[in-house]
């Protein structure tokens, strides 16, 4: 909310500079985001402040009040006028184009004469034509005749972004006077959290302000004198659902002259970011800020003349099917059921704290009024604004919550300044239908509640004094308790647990939150409940960091079609076989994926560009719809992606060669032994969507399918932008290997007794697998048989075709005693004959 | 004898001097140490000496053939010595040659974050809780003192997620998750099941990932980071939530840093403060990350609300409650001076390995 000061300062005189009441404000949880100085000081230094700053302070020499006393023709041109201005000191000839001049033009001596916003040579000024820029005035010809000053339009000053004319300030302003002095402005830039609805009235902020001082609020008189006939009889209201309108009252005001509105309040209208209409919409939209209380003006005689002659009776009621209403902003909408309208006999009138209709709205004829002060229920208004998209300054406050209790005051108030700026005459009396009448919340607190949740022990009158300046009635009980009423004007402040922390927070608010002391926890810490699925998947990133991968993370949100760029079909599969977004914010962020792998490929085709090694992974939910229940499952997955030479480039030696599926192997191999998981992983041929069809295995750990791993399919690969390296992709589920991750792991006793290492090289079927032989040689050699190393594979000239060799560095230990050549010589036998039964090997001579 | 033998010692040294290799060397030694050196042979050739020369003679013999083992030696590890100079010499590489590169792997930098807030709450005795990521309605609003149609909804744009049976007008019943909140309830639920007349205390740090339905800029992200945390118990104030959470600001940002409280509005949380930290770049003084105000908006904090304490199983008129949030990614760019936010699930390898 836009907040002028000047106008603050009608209800609390505040002592502080501009700077220190942003602040103060600020500490009471009215943030203040921007002030535009609009005339008073801007401060030379804008650090250490926490708000944004702009606009301008007007320089008291050289902006001043003057007065236009003769508009004569320009001797060169048509479109200029000269003005003789008196600016207190002397008079000065000034050249403008304002076309607001121009009727005055050649009409002799003006009187009364014209008040201006007159700068003098040398003023400093906003430039109009570069936002946020200023310039000097400066001496120089227009059109042959000479000029040095000017009058200024609101768009140099910072008013407002109106440049055409000149600003025409009230009769009574003070020639000569500095014009900071007599308008000089700051606007605060408020943000209204929701808890804060009171503040959407300026009255409320001043109540802050006054409660934070302990200064005396200053309110408005809301007297209005009624000297017209009376109301009764002809207006009546009727309420059909006071669930959804707890309170509507209207006031009659006729003879009135519609016009503008002095321009002191069209001044303070701009600045609160409103468009001054005419002093009847003025006067709505005026006490509408004051208070916080949307009023709407509707033109009696429409609603007469709607009523064939006879007086109107305004109903409040749900919208019917079918209607439609055309709004003053021209566009003619459907009425959603649940909207709730003002109408009369002859139909709809309004969309009731939303927006009025345009055939019932106060026109330059309209010589009597009937004003409409009403409170709405918050979220029939928050609906109806969000299904017709109209947000509107009544809606905002009204979505809110505004108190009933705001309706007479605003209706007075908003009678009694058109009467001031528009003539007429009040009717005697209001006509207010008040069905629901406003409860205000009792809470009865005991100091010793406010120390337990605040940790400060303030004295009951503290409290009391605290809550009392912002307006709550205090009644202190003899229990020791405070009995405290909720001030008419919030209905914020619940009852029960709920109102004593609503309590605490008005009480911790207005003594200062960084007066409230810092502690340490000192309650009793919480039993361990066996949360270690975070540290157990953090040992798993620690341990592919460490064997050197990179840790990426990507969106969840996916496409179908992103995901099928992926598979060798690259048919995308239909939406609803995902988590879909009802809302999506752009087409190819619609679904939930259900693979880490197609990101993993993008992240990584988009850095093939600069970098040839990339190794990365990712560790992060999939998401798959499940038959029944409203959630998905959110498995946590992990996958591996390695592409690019084995070594990043050296000037030594010859270029690294590229990695293929044993590394990636290697990494997963390497993982699971590094994480002790209790059996070694199991890899077998497979087939998946995304790889080559020879180079991809199945992933077994324990007795569980685990992934797979294996080289992109050519096919896959060639839709994206990679080079000639391979790229290796894994996708496992990370769920079954944190949950595989052993609490504890024994250590194997390090050897006494040197081992036997020797060397055997087997001939087999091509078709063998080498986890086979492997298998064999371990179930021959059995408990002596310390570690199998492959070290070489060779197919070639010196064997039968159809054949290869498989050579292997073998370490035969017992615990308890040093092998002879005698028991090498035995295990080797049975191994032999092993790798012979189970797999058809012989030994390579 | 003698005096033959005294001059071939000197005609050796002299030679000695003269050598400049191993090989050389080598030749000498044989020459004047070998089996056939003259000097060696002298003591075969004893008898020519006097009786009573004898014994002065053959110590003498021993001195020399000594004199010239010793020569040798010296003059062998001399040689050494100037070999492994030449050498050491020949074997000097250019250092400003580049090293050979290792692969090294890290961290996203959010995990980084997120692994430094949350160990240092982890020291003052939180426990970490995660939950999932598709929440209903209820959890992430509802139970959280966010009814329908309250006005705070309009703080969270929202993604909803399509459920079938739900008409279009509907309000949907899924939704991605707007922050970790919903993640209390979860915490509180699963504390408050180990007893629940009686529920154990809690506190717990709760990291994950949050979704909002926003343009993509260099601001706002349609997914970013928090690590929300919440203390229950039955002595748990507004001082403690003051203490902890300056306590948790001066270990992540460093001993001196000074915070500010303000207060804020939250839905779940009454009363409600949002914490600044003095800006740690500018000391306070001003600069373009703290946008000249000397400081950073670092998280949103507050009171359990009462509601929420109920909606967990816990009495709030027993037990009492902080609960607090912040962005690791706001954090990290605060930190790094990155501009962008899009750069976080980029993850372009040139931002990736500057961590």
């Amino acid at each position: 909310m836009k907040v002028p000061v000047s106008w603050l300062k009608d209800y609390v005189d505040i002592p502080l500079t501009v700077e220190d009441l942003a602040r103060l404000l600020t500490s009471l949880g009215l943030e203040v985001e921007a002030v535009h100085y609009v005339g008073l000081p801007r401060p030379a230094d804008a650090t250490r402040l926490d708000f944004k700053v702009s606009g301008l302070g007007w320089e008291p020499d050289k902006i001043v009040v003057a007065e236009v006393r003769e508009v004569l023709p320009h001797p060169n041109a048509d479109r200029l006028v000269l003005a003789r201005v008196f600016d207190g000191e002397q008079e000065h000839q000034v050249v403008t184009g304002a076309p607001n001049l121009f009727a005055y033009k050649g009409q002799g001596p003006l009187t009364p004469p014209l008040k201006v916003a007159y700068a003098r040579e040398g003023a400093t000024l906003l430039d109009p034509y570069n936002p946020g820029q200023t310039l000097r005035l400066k001496r120089r010809k227009i059109r042959g005749i000479p000029s040095y000053s000017m009058v200024c339009s609101e768009k140099e000053l910072g008013i407002s972004d109106e440049h055409e004319g000149i600003i025409v300030l009230d009769p009574d302003a003070p020639t000569g006077t500095p014009l900071a002095d007599y308008m000089g402005d700051a606007v605060l830039d408020i943000a209204i959290t929701p808890n804060m609805a009171r503040a959407l009235g300026i009255i409320g902020v001043a109540r802050e302000v006054a409660a934070a001082l302990n200064l005396p609020l200053r309110l408005p008189d809301t007297a209005v004198v009624m000297e017209g006939p009376p109301i009764a009889g002809r207006a009546a209201v009727r309420i059909t659902d006071p669930e959804a309108n707890p309170r509507f009252a209207v006031g009659l005001i006729e003879d009135v002259t519609l016009g503008p509105s002095p321009y002191e309040i069209q001044r303070r209208l701009k600045l609160a970011g409103m468009r001054p209409i005419n002093n009847i919409v003025d006067a709505t939209n005026y006490v509408m800020l004051e208070w916080g209380e949307p009023l709407h003006a509707f033109d009696y005689d429409i609603l007469v003349q709607r009523a064939d002659g006879q007086p109107p009776t305004i109903i409040t009621r749900r919208a019917q099917p079918g209607e439609r209403l055309t709004t003053l902003d021209g566009e003619t909408r459907d009425l959603p059921p649940y909207a709730v309208l003002v109408t009369d006999t002859a139909g709809p009138l309004s969309i009731a704290g939303v927006m009025g209709g345009a055939e019932s709205e106060v026109r330059a004829t309209t010589r009597r009024v009937l004003l409409e002060a009403a409170v709405w229920d918050p979220i029939t208004i928050r609906r109806v604004s969000k299904a017709l998209k109209l947000t509107t300054e009544a809606a905002y406050r009204y979505q809110r919550g505004v108190h009933p209790a705001l309706v007479m005051p605003a209706l007075q108030r908003a009678l009694d300044l058109m009467r001031r700026w528009a003539g007429g005459v009040v009717a005697q009396g209001v006509v207010d239908v008040y069905p629901r009448p406003a409860r205000d919340t009792v809470n009865r607190i005991h100091p010793r509640d406010l120390s337990r949740l605040l940790g400060l022990d303030l004295p009951a009158a503290t409290i009391a004094d605290l809550l009392r300046r912002l307006d709550f009635r205090v009644r202190p009980l003899d229990d020791g308790r405070l009995e405290v009423t909720t001030p008419p004007h919030r209905l914020d402040i619940g009852e029960g647990v709920v109102g004593l922390a609503d309590l605490a927070e008005e009480v911790a608010r207005l003594y200062g939150y960084d007066r409230i002391p810092a502690t340490r926890l000192a309650d009793e810490l919480p039993p361990y409940i066996g949360l270690d699925r975070p540290q157990r998947e953090a040992a798993i990133k620690d341990a592919l960091v460490n064997l050197g991968l990179q840790e990426v993370v990507t969106y969840r949100l996916t496409a179908p079609e992103r995901e099928a760029r992926a598979t060798v079909s690259g048919q995308p599969r239909p939406d609803d076989a995902y988590v879909r977004l009802v809302n999506p914010i752009a087409h190819d962020r619609r679904v939930l994926r259900q693979s880490l792998l197609p990101n993993l490929l993008e992240v990584a085709e988009r850095n093939a560009r600069f970098v040839r090694r990339q190794a990365l992974f990712e560790m992060g939910p999939v998401f798959l719809p499940r038959a029944e229940g409203l959630l998905p499952d959110e498995p946590q997955r992990l996958a591996l992606l390695l592409t690019g030479p084995r070594e990043e480039p050296f000037w030594a030696g010859a270029a690294a060669d590229d990695m293929d599926f044993f590394d990636l192997k290697g990494v997963l191999e390497t993982l699971a032994r590094v994480l002790h998981l209790p059996e070694p992983l199991r890899f077998e041929p497979g087939e998946h969507p995304s790889l080559h069809p020879g180079k991809t295995a199945r992933v077994w750990l324990g007795a569980a399918e685990w992934g797979f791993v294996g080289e992109l399919h050519p096919e896959v690969k060639a839709r994206y932008d990679f080079g000639p390296a391979a790229v290796l992709v894994a996708e496992l589920d990370a769920c079954a290997l944190r949950d595989a991750l052993p609490d504890r792991y024994a250590l194997q006793p390090v050897p006494q007794f040197p081992p036997v290492i020797e060397d055997l090289a087997f001939v087999v079927d091509e078709a063998v697998p080498a986890a086979e032989v492997e298998a064999a040689i371990r179930a021959g050699g059995g408990a002596y048989v310390r570690s199998v190393v492959l070290f070489d594979v060779y197919r070639g000239p010196s064997l039968p075709a159809g054949k290869k060799s498989l050579a292997y560095r073998l370490a035969y230990q017992a615990p308890d005693r040093t092998l002879s050549d005698k028991d090498a010589a035995r295990i080797r036998k049975k191994i032999v004959k092993r790798v012979a039964r189970a797999v058809g090997g012989t030994l390579r001579g | 004898m003698l005096a033959e033998l005294e001059r071939l010692y000197q005609q050796a040294l002299s030679e000695l001097d003269a050598v400049t290799d191993a090989q050389a060397l080598q030749a000498w030694r044989v020459r004047h140490l070998g089996r056939k050196a003259p000097l060696m042979q002298a003591f075969g050739r004893m008898r020519e000496v006097p009786a009573e020369e004898r014994p002065r003679v053959g110590r003498r013999i021993n001195e020399l053939r000594d004199a010239l083992q010793q020569a040798y030696e010296a003059k062998a590890e001399a040689l050494r010595q100037a070999e492994l100079a030449r050498a050491l010499q020949e074997e000097r590489l250019d250092v400003t040659l580049p090293g050979r590169p290792r692969p090294y792997g890290r961290l996203h930098p959010t995990t980084r974050t997120i692994r430094e807030i949350v160990r240092i709450f982890q020291s003052m005795g939180f426990q970490v809780f995660t939950s999932r990521e598709v929440e209903t309605d209820e959890y992430n609003f509802q139970l959280l003192n966010i009814p329908p149609h309250h006005p705070a909804r309009d703080m969270q744009d929202t993604f909803y997620v399509a459920t079938p049976g739900v008409q279009a007008d509907e309000t949907p019943p899924v939704v991605l998750r707007t922050h970790t909140s919903p993640g209390q309830i979860h915490a509180m639920r699963r504390y408050a099941a180990q007893d629940p007349d009686n529920p154990p205390p809690i506190r717990v740090v709760l990291p994950g990932m949050v979704f909002r339905y926003e343009q993509i800029t260099t601001r706002s992200e349609i997914q970013f980071t928090q690590v929300e945390g919440l203390a229950v118990g039955r002595h748990i104030t507004f001082s403690d939530l003051k203490g902890t959470l300056t306590e948790w600001a001066r270990r992540m940002f460093g001993p001196q840093v000074r915070t500010r409280f303000r207060p804020s509005y939250f839905p779940f949380t009454e009363p409600s403060v949002e914490m600044d930290v003095e800006c740690f770049l500018c000391g306070g003084q001003g600069c373009p990350v703290c946008k000249y105000t000397g400081w950073l908006e670092v998280l949103g904090a507050g009171m359990v609300h009462p509601v929420v304490l109920r909606n967990g199983g816990y009495d709030p008129e027993r037990y009492s409650g902080f609960a607090f949030g912040m962005g690791p990614e706001r954090i990290t760019m605060l930190r790094h001076g990155i501009q962008d936010i899009r750069h976080f699930w980029r993850n372009d390898a040139r931002f990736l390995e500057q961590f």
